[in-house]
């Protein structure tokens, strides 16, 4: 392995140092620092208001930090002279509201920014948006517009449009939160494939059961700050802090 | 002269309709033709101050209000009226075609642009925030996710606007625009009858009557439940 392999692996993927961000007068970030390792599925666990949402929306600048440093192989996210369109096509984010594009089909959902933002041609974005769909398992539902799709299949759409720019992490913002139940689990699969491909993913959701056998690693937030983190079992099973034990007792009901 | 003869005289008489007929279809070629480019133009340039206000440059965007409000509140006629009879004392020769074309233009123009601009501020948040998420730029963004959607939403309103306006083609007829009204009173007043006017009612009606109808049509065609 050559010494710049060696350096690129010890750059984590995603790097977040002292974000701030106030809405008004509400801080609602007070100062997160999270670094998110190659390959590595981290969960944000928090109530609601705790900012996770918001420190997501940061990563991509969707919400624009009042400081702080955020980096992305060790590139920078935030600061002037970011080239953001560039950066951003190397985040990938998912929403809670799916957010597809009502007046194209899956497919076209898919080849937007590849065309558009990559250059690529019509074929082979059509191919690639192809490959994306057939990996969330929508190959046969390419040419169906959003509104002729269930919410879990509109939000696997939206992953594959998330997937198919090749992003080198994915943002995931409530994914299942705005879906029937029974729904959940087919988004929660395709999740669990894109991490077995090797996908660093930073999650905010709710999904406890789903966190524990799946994320590397869980970080409980509130107030705008992170409490503490560590592996699934150790968060769900002996949390440090009391704000923690609550917060999981309140929505586990043990 | 029974009272039902008189009628038919003075509404449908075969004579005057078959003597003035092909100058009423001459006025239907000035109308037509008119409400083509009145159209073209008025919607296009509605969609362009649309698009100019939505990229937020502070005093763009109050101009552009200011003339949206502006040519909404002030009957039409005026305007043909000022500028038809204003310009000439600046010094500013016009034909009455051209004077027409432009304020009937003007108008749609700001009518479209309101509607468009509404049309841009009711899409969803989250569809520019996807787009920006994937790399797009704002612009890209609003050509390609947010503008489609506003045009689709405004397809009803717009269809509606550009019948009412290039029905007020008719108001050509005070600064003398040959149109069919014009063709039409001037007949009328020729013949002393009315047929004409009724014949020109008839080929509004089946010049705007198919546009409804299209109108309602799209109206159908572009609605699209919400994702």
């Amino acid at each position: 392995m050559t010494a710049d392999v060696e350096a690129a692996q010890a750059t984590p993927s995603l790097e977040v140092r002292g974000l701030h961000k106030s809405f008004g007068t509400v801080e609602v970030l007070k100062g997160v620092d999270l670094t998110v390792a190659h390959r590595e599925m981290v969960f944000v666990l928090g109530p609601s208001g705790s900012g996770k949402s918001t420190m997501l929306r940061c990563c991509n600048r969707l919400e624009e930090p009042d400081s702080g440093l955020i980096l992305l192989e060790g590139d920078p996210v935030t600061g002037k002279g970011v080239n953001l369109n560039a950066i951003r096509q190397r985040i990938g984010m998912v929403f809670q509201a799916f957010n597809l594009y009502p007046h194209l089909n899956a497919r076209k959902n898919v080849t937007l920014a590849l065309r558009k933002v990559r250059g690529m041609s019509r074929d082979e974005a059509d191919a690639r948006a192809m490959e994306a769909l057939t990996r969330v398992g929508l190959a046969d539902k390419s040419e169906n517009h959003p509104s002729e799709l269930s919410g879990g299949q509109q939000q696997r759409v939206a992953i594959a449009r998330a997937l198919a720019l090749e992003p080198q992490v994915m943002l995931f913002d409530e994914p299942t939160s705005a879906l029937d139940p029974e729904l959940v689990g087919d988004v929660l699969a395709v999740m669990r494939e894109v991490k077995a491909a090797g996908m660093t993913m930073l999650v905010v959701s709710h999904e406890m059961k789903f966190a524990r056998e799946a994320a590397d690693r869980v970080i409980f937030m509130d107030q705008g700050r992170i409490v503490e983190q560590g592996p699934p079992e150790r968060i769900f099973g002996a949390p440090e802090h009391d704000r923690t034990r609550a917060f999981l007792s309140r929505v586990t009901g043990d | 002269m029974t009272q039902w003869e008189r009628f038919l005289d003075t509404f449908f008489n075969a004579a005057v309709l078959a003597k003035y007929t092909p100058a009423i279809l001459q006025g239907v070629w000035v109308t037509v033709w008119l409400s083509v480019l009145i159209v073209l133009a008025g919607i296009g340039l509605g969609v362009a101050l649309a698009v100019i206000r939505s990229f937020g440059w502070r005093l763009a965007s109050f101009a552009i209000v200011v003339f949206a409000d502006v040519m909404r509140a002030v009957p039409p006629l005026v305007l043909i009226l000022i500028v038809f009879f204003g310009l000439p004392n600046a010094g500013i020769f016009l034909s009455s075609f051209f004077v027409l074309f432009v304020v009937l233009a003007l108008v749609l123009a700001a009518f479209a642009e309101e509607i468009v601009w509404a049309g841009i501020t009711s899409v969803d948040k989250g569809q520019w925030e996807a787009a920006r998420s994937t790399g797009l730029g704002f612009g890209q963004s609003l050509a390609f996710v947010v503008l489609p959607q506003a045009l689709r939403m405004g397809i009803p309103p717009l269809t509606n606007r550009a019948i009412a306006i290039t029905k007020m083609t008719a108001l050509g007829t005070v600064i003398g625009v040959p149109d069919i009204l014009n063709q039409a009173t001037t007949a009328q007043s020729f013949s002393g009858n009315a047929s004409p006017l009724m014949l020109a009612a008839v080929v509004y009606v089946a010049l705007f009557l198919p546009l409804v109808i299209l109108s309602r049509w799209l109206e159908n065609r572009f609605a699209w439940r919400k994702a």
